[in-house]
């Protein structure tokens, strides 16, 4: 508590037990408080209220008509010991989510420092194209048009034409290439947000920076990148990491739109799948709640990774 | 002496780099735009070129029939086209301007200001952008509906303003600015509210401008689905999303609603980049 500064007056340091000292620091900052209010007033009831009621909720068996029954760790036990699907979309989750996860975090970091580089012009139209995708939002009609089943489907009409397939493949039934597609799709939707963040924070990165840096004897873009840049990026770079966790480990609506629900087999059925065939279809909200839980436990503990990684580049 | 001024201060990296880059990007971004560009030609195919064999990446007769359709069909709607378009309007201006005010103020404080508490609510923000579910939807909606919200405007507007996103964001920028810039601020007798709005804010425009952009781009896809049951109040995508699954036979209509509503956000982006983001390459202000 002691390096508190105050805003305008000089402190006056009086001996002081630590409660009395901060009321009185809450007092003198109550212009923050009033800053911070509407924002966490309206956060905490439609964000933290239901979170914080959620949780128990894995705890009992909830089917929205009668009221929750106190099961313990009951749904817990279902899921690991006796549900085979939520296995296997575990093992989807996170196949998936260690493929596409870093592979668009480093494109989305690559692009943005590519583009960064481009004369102004160039760069407006570049980040444009690669941003295109999250700013149209659901095109899901497209991929399907793109990865149909028949020989009208793109793919399977191109492919077919220049030869390397000889009959067409049902890209969208198929368990061997389901996954395949949603990966491509997400990773073409999923590059957005975190790319956008990088590229505005190399915007904020001063050019004599660059300058200092040509002084010092910096002679290419790779030093370039990796002495003045990515150190100058730290928070832009943890918040484009915790999007991509967020997008890879809940991803779910891809499949859940662009192919059958539930896949074939449940080939690319994700943990997010899951809790929606639970919660939303078959009202079984403990248990799509227990579900929840889980990988909200998982994603913490990606984020607490990419902390550890980014950690030097990070002061907060 | 003479004095070079360079349109553009580069220190490293060849002309040769540039052109691979470029080249690179150009594959990229081809890949990217695929999909959007075949929205684009579908959405202004006549019906005889669906069925062409092979499919076409291109149109013969280019027609604005989708587009007349997607109207003529909206307009015999029970509720005129102009009232969904204004409820989108509306919410999408309210989520984002009041997004974009109240995040960045309490960013602020959660950055800047050293005050009791800080280190708590910094946490809880980090933790909550962890938290996105179908199950708090559900939550959602019984915390609304004991707040009598639901069928109002505010069940498509107050779930979506506080993101933990946004905060998080703005606190992520608003953290390099040095403190000395904070503190001359407080010297000069600017209390935590002006600090903010005349000192810290100008400073961190690409963040605010990418915040918009954001904010934006989700806003004007609610569709409030679970919340909002009276069909006057319902939003745009709700109604063109119903034209967009109506199957084969409309494919060229659902392609025109699909290009219809991806083109406001993509408006506002080119406008935020041009006139905004490329102004500020230099001005940043770090420690």
């Amino acid at each position: 508590m002691d390096n508190n500064t105050t805003p305008a007056i000089p402190v006056k340091r009086i001996e002081d037990s630590k409660f009395r000292y901060t009321l009185r620091e809450m007092s003198r900052n109550k212009n923050a408080y009033g800053m911070l209010a509407p924002f966490f007033i309206l956060f905490t009831i439609m964000t933290a209220v239901p979170v914080l009621m959620s949780l128990p909720m894995g705890f009992t068996n909830f089917n929205m008509v009668s009221f929750p029954q106190w099961v313990g760790f009951e749904n817990f036990y279902t899921m690991f010991m006796e549900d085979e699907v939520f296995l296997i979309s575990i093992q989807n989750t996170l196949v998936f989510a260690i493929i596409t996860g870093p592979l668009s975090y480093i494109m989305a970091f690559m692009l943005a420092w590519f583009i960064h580089q481009l004369p102004g012009q160039l760069k407006t139209v570049f980040t444009f194209i690669f941003y295109a995708p999250t700013l149209a939002g659901n095109v899901f009609a497209t991929w399907q048009l793109i990865f149909s089943g028949d020989a009208h489907g793109l793919a399977n009409a191109y492919l077919m034409d220049m030869g390397i397939l000889t009959r067409s493949r049902e890209w969208l039934t198929d368990g061997n290439l389901i996954m395949g597609v949603v990966i491509i799709v997400q990773l073409w939707i999923s590059l957005g947000a975190g790319f956008l963040a990088i590229r505005a924070g190399f915007q904020g990165i001063p050019g004599d920076r660059y300058e200092a840096g040509a002084i010092e004897g910096i002679k290419n873009r790779a030093q370039e990148l990796l002495f003045i840049t990515i150190p100058a990026m730290g928070p832009q770079l943890l918040f484009a990491a915790v999007m991509q966790i967020v997008a890879s480990f809940a991803a779910g609506d891809v499949s859940r739109f662009l192919t059958a629900f539930p896949t074939t087999d449940y080939r690319a059925h994700s943990i997010m799948n899951h809790a929606f065939d639970y919660g939303a279809l078959r009202f079984e909200m403990g248990y799509a709640a227990a579900i929840c839980f889980v990988l909200f436990v998982s994603m913490l503990f990606a984020n607490w990774g990419i902390k550890k990684l980014l950690g030097k580049y990070l002061d907060g | 002496m003479k004095l070079v001024i360079k349109k553009r201060k580069k220190y490293s990296g060849s002309l040769g780099g540039d052109i691979a880059i470029f080249i690179m990007l150009a594959i990229l971004g081809a890949f990217m735009l695929f999909p959007i560009y075949l929205s684009v030609i579908q959405s202004i195919k006549p019906p005889e070129e669906f069925f062409l064999f092979p499919p076409r990446l291109y149109v013969i007769n280019p027609t604005s029939q989708n587009f007349v359709e997607l109207f003529e069909a909206t307009a015999t709607m029970w509720i005129p086209f102009s009232r969904y378009l204004f409820n989108s309007i509306f919410v999408t201006v309210v989520v984002t301007g009041v997004q974009v005010i109240i995040a960045s103020m309490a960013a602020y404080v959660l950055a800047k200001v050293k005050v009791p508490g800080i280190k708590v609510f910094n946490k809880i923000i980090e933790v909550s952008l962890l938290f996105t579910s179908t199950v708090t939807h559900i939550m959602v909606y019984m915390v609304m509906a004991q707040l009598g919200m639901i069928d109002t405007y505010f069940a498509i507007t107050l779930p979506f303003i506080a993101t933990p996103l946004s905060i998080f964001f703005m606190r992520q920028f608003m953290g390099q600015l040095p403190d000395s810039v904070i503190e001359a601020a407080h010297m000069d007798g600017a209390g935590h509210f002006r600090t903010c709005w005349q000192v810290v804010m100008p400073n961190v425009k690409p963040a605010w401008i990418t915040l918009i952009i954001f904010a934006f781009t989700a806003a004007w896809q609610i569709t409030g689905w679970s919340f909002i049951f009276n069909e006057a109040l319902k939003p745009l995508p709700t109604v063109l999303q119903q034209i967009q699954l109506s199957g084969i036979a409309r494919a060229g209509v659902g392609a025109a609603a699909t290009v219809f509503l991806m083109t406001p956000p993509m408006v506002l982006f080119l406008f935020c980049q041009s006139n905004v983001l490329e102004t500020m390459a230099h001005s940043g202000l770090k420690e």
